[in-house]
C-alpha cells in the first residue's frame, strides 16, 4: 500500500486527536504565556490583561544584562566542556563491541533522566563537609581537615557537565556510529599515530558535527534550572533559575513569562543555525 | 600504550559519572539520620522509610501513578500521529510533529511557565489531572520519535499484500501494523515514564502546591530539613531507570533507536 493523500474526510479522524491535544495544551498555553508577558503587574501577585512594555524595558537593567551574559557564558563553558570531554570517548566507545556499548549507553541513558533535584542533590553531598570527597581526601592524609566545595562557580559548572555528558555523548553517537573506519584506516596505513588521525581525520571531518553538537548542549545548558540554584551563590543564577525565582517566589508572572519569551527567541535562533549547520553536514 | 591510556579514559569518566551515585549509595546506609560519608554503620531502614513513612509513600504513590498515566497519554498522542504521517501524503501534517518535538527542545522552563499560565487562566491550576496532561505534552517527543522510526522500518509491501488480498484499513491496522510496531510503542512509553517519574519543573509548576510527587519531595526535603531518605529514594530512582532501559536493550535495539533518536532531534 503506496502512501497516498487523504481522499475522504474520515481519512483525516486519526489526526484529530494528537493536533486537538497539541493545540490545545501547547500552542494555546505558549500564548497564553506571550500574552501574559505583555500583562500589568498588581501588587499581591495578580496581575490584569493590558499591553504593556514594562516587563520588556525591565531588561535594560544592568542587573538583567549581566544575569544574560553569565547564562551565555555558563552555557558556552559547559557546551565546551562536554564535547572536548565527550567526542574521544564517543569515538572510542563506538569502536567497542556491541555489548559494551550497550552497557555504556544504559548507564547513560540512566543518568540522562535524572532529574536535576537529584543531580543537585548527590553533587551536594559530595562537595559538602560531612560527606564530600575531601573526606577522602583528608583519610589518605592529601588535607588537612574536611571542607565545603559548594556554593562556588567549580561546583556548578561541574554539576551542570555532569547533567550535560550524558546528552553529549548521545547527540555524537549516530554521527561516529556511521562515521566511515577506513578513513581512520587509511591514515594508521599511512604511518599516523592514533592520536593523530584522531585529530587531523576525524576531527576535521565531523567539524559540522561538532559545531550542531555544541549548539545542542548549549541550548540543553541554558535550560538548567535548578543546578545554579542548589550549588552556586546568587551570582551564579541563570536566565532560566530567575525565570522560575520570578514565577513562583516572587509572584510576577508577567516578567517571568516575558523573559521566557526572550529565552525562546534566543533558543529559536540557535535552533535555526543549528539547522543551517547540519544541511551543510549533508551536503559536504 | 594507547590501551592503557583508553583504559586510563574511561575509567576516569566512569568515575565522574559513577561518584556522586556512590556517595549518596552510601549516606543511604547511614544508621543515624545523619548524610555521613563514610557510612556510619549500616542499616536498611532508610528505604524501608520510602515505603513506611505515609509522606514518602504518598509522594512515590503520586509520582508512578503520573508516570503510568502520562506516559500512557503521550503514547495515545504519538501513535495515531506517527501513523498518519506514515500512511498518507500531507506535507502541512508535518507542523504537528514538529509541534510534538518542540516541548522538549525548549529549555523545561518555558513549557513549565506556559502551562503554569494556561492552567491559571482556565481555572483549573493544581489540579492532580492537569499534571498528567502537562506531563503527556511534555514528553510526547519521545514516544513519537520511537514511533516515526518504528514505521520507517516496517515493510510497505507486507501492508500491501494485505490490502490485495481483501483486508480492510482497520483489519490491516490492527494484524499487521500493530504487532510490528508493537516494541517500539513499548520502548517509547517507557522513555516517558522514566523521565515522567524523574520530572521535576513541569510537576512543580502545574501541582506543586497541592500534590508531592518524589522529585518535588526532594527538593523540599533539600530545603527544609535533610534526610537519608533523599539518599535511598536517589538509589531507587537510578535503579529503576537502569532496569527499564536496560530492558528496553534486551528486546529492541538500543543502538538504533538511539541513533534515530538524535539524528531526529537536529
Amino acid at each position: 500500500m503506496r502512501r497516498e493523500p487523504p481522499q475522504t474526510l474520515g481519512d483525516y479522524s486519526p489526526l484529530l486527536f494528537p493536533a486537538a491535544m497539541l493545540t490545545i495544551f501547547f500552542v494555546v498555553p505558549f500564548g497564553t504565556m506571550i500574552a501574559v508577558s505583555f500583562f500589568q503587574r498588581e501588587q499581591g501577585g495578580f496581575y490584569t490583561p493590558a499591553f504593556v512594555f514594562d516587563n520588556y524595558q525591565r531588561f535594560l537593567s544592568a542587573f538583567f544584562g549581566g544575569v544574560l551574559g553569565f547564562s551565555l557564558m555558563m552555557a558556552i563553558a559547559v557546551a565546551v566542556c562536554c564535547v572536548v570531554l565527550a567526542l574521544p570517548f564517543t569515538y572510542l566507545l563506538t569502536r567497542m563491541a556491541r555489548r559494551v556499548q550497550i552497557v555504556w549507553l544504559v548507564a547513560l541513558l540512566s543518568i540522562l533522566s535524572l532529574s536535576e533535584v537529584i543531580i543537585g542533590f548527590a553533587w551536594s553531598t559530595l562537595f559538602s563537609r560531612t560527606a564530600g570527597i575531601t573526606n577522602i581526601l583528608v583519610a589518605l592524609g592529601l588535607m588537612g581537615e574536611a571542607k565545603a566545595l559548594t556554593p562556588s562557580f567549580a561546583a556548578v559548572l561541574t554539576g551542570m557537565v555532569y547533567q550535560a555528558f550524558p546528552y553529549t555523548v548521545l547527540v555524537l553517537f549516530p554521527a561516529l556510529v556511521r562515521l566511515d573506519p577506513t578513513l581512520t584506516e587509511a591514515a594508521r596505513t599511512l604511518g599516523a599515530s592514533p592520536l593523530k588521525a584522531f585529530f587531523t581525520v576525524v576531527v576535521p571531518a565531523l567539524r559540522n558535527t561538532i559545531v550542531a553538537t555544541l549548539i545542542m548542549v548549549f541550548i540543553f545548558a541554558l535550560g538548567s534550572y535548578l543546578l545554579p540554584q542548589l550549588l552556586g551563590r546568587p551570582q551564579h543564577w541563570t536566565l532560566s533559575v530567575l525565570i522560575t525565582d520570578q514565577a513562583i517566589y516572587q509572584s510576577n508572572m508577567p516578567f517571568a513569562a516575558a523573559m521566557a519569551v526572550f529565552l525562546v527567541l534566543v533558543t529559536l535562533g540557535l535552533v535555526a543555525l543549528t539547522v543551517i549547520a547540519g544541511r551543510k553536514g549533508e551536503t559536504a | 600504550m594507547t590501551s592503557v591510556f583508553r583504559k586510563f579514559y574511561f575509567f576516569l569518566i566512569a568515575l565522574f559519572l559513577a561518584l556522586p551515585l556512590i556517595v549518596v549509595a552510601g549516606v543511604s546506609v547511614n544508621q543515624k539520620q545523619t548524610l555521613a560519608f563514610p557510612p556510619e554503620g549500616f542499616s536498611t531502614s532508610w528505604y524501608g522509610e520510602i515505603f513506611l513513612n505515609t509522606e514518602w509513600r504518598n509522594a512515590l504513590f503520586a509520582s508512578v501513578t503520573l508516570a503510568v498515566l502520562s506516559a500512557a497519554l503521550a503514547v495515545a498522542i504519538a501513535l495515531p500521529l506517527a501513523w498518519f504521517l506514515w500512511r498518507r501524503v500531507a506535507p502541512w501534517a508535518n507542523i504537528f510533529q514538529l509541534l510534538g518535538v518542540a516541548p522538549f527542545t525548549l529549555p523545561p522552563v518555558i513549557t513549565a511557565l506556559g502551562l503554569l499560565t494556561f492552567w491559571a487562566t482556565a481555572g483549573f491550576y493544581g489540579q492532580p489531572w492537569t499534571a498528567v496532561v502537562s506531563h503527556a505534552i511534555f514528553f510526547v517527543t519521545l514516544p513519537l520519535v520511537t514511533l516515526s522510526l518504528g514505521f520507517t522500518s516496517i515493510d510497505r509491501s507486507l501492508v500491501e499484500a494485505a490490502a490485495t488480498m481483501g483486508a480492510d484499513e482497520r483489519t490491516i491496522f490492527r494484524t499487521v501494523v500493530l504487532p510490528l510496531i508493537l516494541p517500539y510503542v513499548v520502548s517509547g512509553y517507557a522513555f516517558a515514564f522514566v523521565l515522567s517519574l524523574n520530572e521535576y519543573i513541569v510537576a512543580y509548576m502545574t501541582v506543586g502546591f497541592t500534590m508531592e510527587t518524589l522529585p518535588i519531595k526532594i527538593f523540599n526535603a533539600l530545603r527544609y530539613g535533610y534526610t537519608p531518605t533523599m539518599a535511598s529514594v536517589t538509589v531507587l530512582f537510578v535503579s529503576t531507570a537502569a532496569v527499564i532501559f536496560g530492558l528496553v536493550a534486551r528486546f529492541g535495539d538500543l543502538p538504533k533507536l538511539l541513533g534515530a533518536m538524535a539524528s531526529d532531534q537536529k
